[in-house]
């Protein structure tokens, strides 16, 4: 068995060290004998956009975002949504969340039109959300840190991917955190996030693995070391943010 | 004569000093605050009496070195420094540093102020200092919850720099294309160091990306070289902007595990002896370049510039060795992901196979964010650790870093407390062995508090 990851424009979009989102998928299909590959997906290197089972895409400058979204307004954008009706995952983190949207509204001027692949809207905000974000879902809690400015509201078509329990989430207002729609997921966990919430990285890699293996089973791994860290990063939000 | 408010400012911040040096406190920053409040333009007031003006470093990584080795060359040419050296940074650790030796009648008992500088507070500290030289080592991703980002620090930066009168004299990397175009600002004096030795680096850019871009046009840079991360032999295919010609250069760096000797050349004339620097790693290479660089800026003479730099110790975390228990504890603070590949590149490319006491803390003068650590290249440590016990208040995170870098499960050991992870890490050293400590600001204060305790080491803010 073999699972493709993809890395969205590594080079533009990776200074919140998101990056570990990726290793985290990668170890645990090796750990559990799945052989994988990770190919770089940026600007000039679009090659086999139906090649990967799973898209990572992180959070980047706001300069960096602007390049990316110039190109995700072409021929990439199409291919991106190509890959996810045809059964690709997607995890996405700030920056890259945002540009999932349908558009983010800055303070003045004209707004930046998404790709729309997920039902969310961002608007910029005046203070930038700074802390350790912990999250309850009916899955298992998340908990990561958050660093971001746009405030993001959902429609219809998304559901939050939890309750806030400590931090701001999507917007500081509605106690939502991040979104799912399909097997695309959005947030604001950085952290990074996957390797501490393994129930996560797990559900895309099931995800991941569906779209080319029918019925692949992923064996439960010893995840003593990641509820540690849970726990204590868990222990950090609640009492020193 | 500095006027009434910083008068008194100064008077209140010497009175809280002497108070905490009487329980037998480090006094780095609470001091300076008291004056600072008193008087916001107090280490201006007090900079502005000093008869070789003010240097500034600053930078991401490097400038408490770069500023101990220019402090150390100062003082050789026989001028008398006030400098900020506990690496307390920030706005108030200057005027810690101006308190520490003003008389009370705020007369400065020195004549140079050299002043490393935090670099998100380098645009307010340049204004109120009106320095004659500053440096800047690079720029790097750090801390991203108090910096936010790159672009707009360094664009930050620029602007205060351009600002600046033209008697101000700027010491830049050349080697870092960010902090290069800082000088396309302004037209006043500049000096540029680098690497120019064709077997430093590769080709193979790492995989962190905080500047692959042209700072000018935005286009992907070329490098005929990488040293590490965006700094190398760097050119822009699109708008021609390129590495400017390097003023003090380096044309061989040789590595050695306790020192490197550097060639320099470049087009402050003259060929000199080589270089000795007596720290290892090529990032101190860089550190001893951007000295002699500022050093140049300063009018003061190579030649006693490089035999000061042969003499130089390092500072608090930054590769000094403590003997413990009969041990050799070495040092390395890191704290961002370009460090932090610095540091263990220096540690592999001497053969070492490292046991290890690593410690993460996520206090603010460590970076709350821990996320760092995911783009640090632990893969490449991984496969030469002996041994890891880590610690700190977010050890957890950087244990299940270690795992997820492929160290072997049995190899790892976690041990909460300060004192009993020294002890385990230092236990599991044969004597007469090597344990390599690896840890953030607050860690490596605290670990270093321990073997104070146990007679050790000096306290930090007394060296």
């Amino acid at each position: 068995m073999d699972l493709r990851i993809a890395h969205l424009y590594p080079d533009l979009m990776n200074i919140y060290g998101d990056r570990g989102n990726v290793i985290a998928l990668a170890q645990r299909a090796k750990w559990r004998g799945v052989e994988v590959e990770v190919r770089p997906y940026s600007i000039g290197e679009w090659a086999e956009p139906d090649w990967p089972d799973v898209w990572f895409f992180g959070g980047g400058q706001d300069q960096g975002q602007d390049i990316v979204g110039a190109d995700l307004a072409g021929k990439s954008g199409a291919a991106l949504r190509k890959s996810v009706e045809g059964g690709a995952a997607i995890f996405s983190v700030c920056g890259g969340y945002q540009l999932l949207g349908h558009e983010y509204v800055p303070e003045t001027g004209p707004s930046i039109p998404g790709l729309g692949i997920l039902d969310v809207t961002t608007r910029a905000g005046k203070r930038r959300f700074v802390g350790n974000l912990l999250v309850d879902s009916p899955d298992g809690q998340l908990v990561g840190f958050e660093n971001h400015s746009g405030r993001t509201y959902l429609g219809p078509g998304a559901k939050p991917l939890g309750t806030v329990i400590a931090g701001n989430g999507n917007n500081g207002e509605d106690k939502t955190e991040g979104a799912v729609q399909g097997k695309v997921i959005g947030c604001y966990l950085h952290g990074s996030c996957l390797p501490k919430n393994p129930w996560l990285a797990d559900r895309l890699l099931a995800w991941a693995l569906d779209r080319r293996h029918k019925d692949a089973k992923l064996e439960p791994l010893d995840d003593v070391e990641e509820a540690a860290a849970r726990a204590q990063a868990s222990e950090v939000a609640r009492t020193r943010t | 004569m500095p006027d009434a408010l910083a008068l008194i400012a100064n008077a209140a911040g010497k009175l809280t000093r002497e108070g905490l040096r009487a329980t037998g406190r480090g006094a780095t920053a609470l001091p300076g605050l008291v004056a600072l409040t008193l008087d916001p333009n107090f280490i201006g007031a007090l900079a502005a009496e000093l008869e070789y003006g003010v240097a500034c470093v600053s930078g991401t990584n490097g400038k408490t070195t770069t500023a101990r080795m220019l402090a150390d060359i100062s003082r050789t040419a026989g001028w008398n420094p006030i400098h900020n050296r506990s690496g307390s940074n920030l706005d108030r650790g200057v005027a810690a540093a101006l308190l520490e030796h003003s008389s009370w009648s705020a007369e400065p008992q020195g004549n140079f102020g050299l002043f490393e500088i935090d670099e998100a507070s380098l645009p307010s500290a340049v204004e109120r200092l009106q320095p004659r030289v500053v440096v800047i080592t690079n720029l790097f991703r750090d801390q991203m919850d108090r910096y936010f980002e790159l672009d707009a620090l360094a664009q930050k930066i620029g602007d205060a720099l351009a600002a600046l009168p033209a008697s101000t004299t700027l010491v830049l990397n050349a080697d870092d294309p960010l902090v290069a175009n800082l000088a396309v600002r302004r037209d006043a004096k500049t000096i540029f160091f680098g690497v120019d030795d064709p077997d430093v680096g590769g080709v193979v850019p790492q995989a962190i990306s905080d500047a692959t871009r042209c700072p000018r046009c935005k286009a992907p840079l070329k490098y005929a070289r990488v040293v590490l991360a965006h700094v190398g032999d760097w050119s822009c295919p699109s708008c021609g902007l390129t590495r400017p010609p390097r003023d003090v250069s380096a044309t061989k760096v040789l590595l050695g595990p306790d020192s490197s000797e550097i060639a320099l050349a470049g087009t402050v004339g003259g060929i000199f002896e080589p270089v000795r620097v007596p720290i290892p790693g090529l990032y101190n290479a860089y550190n001893a370049l951007a000295a002699l660089a500022a050093a140049r800026a300063l009018d003061l003479g190579l030649a006693e510039a490089i035999r000061a730099l042969a003499n130089f110790r390092p500072a608090f975390g930054r590769l000094e060795t403590i003997e413990h228990r009969g041990r050799t504890l070495r040092l390395v603070l890191v704290k961002n992901p370009a460090g932090f590949n610095a540091a263990i590149g220096a540690l592999l490319e001497t053969g070492r196979t490292p046991r290890l006491l690593a410690a993460l803390s996520d206090r603010d003068a460590d970076g709350r964010d821990v996320s760092w650590i995911w783009d640090a290249d632990f893969e490449a440590l991984a496969p030469s650790v002996e041994h890891a016990v880590i610690t700190g208040l977010r050890g957890r995170d950087l244990a299940l870093r270690f795992k997820y870098a492929g160290l072997a499960k049995e190899r790892i050991e976690v041990v909460d407390d300060w004192s009993a992870a020294i002890d385990r890490a230092t236990t599991l050293a044969p004597e007469g062995g090597e344990v390599v400590v690896l840890a953030t600001y607050t860690a490596m204060q605290a670990l270093r508090a321990v073997l104070a305790r146990a007679g050790a080491a000096v306290p930090f803010w007394e060296d």
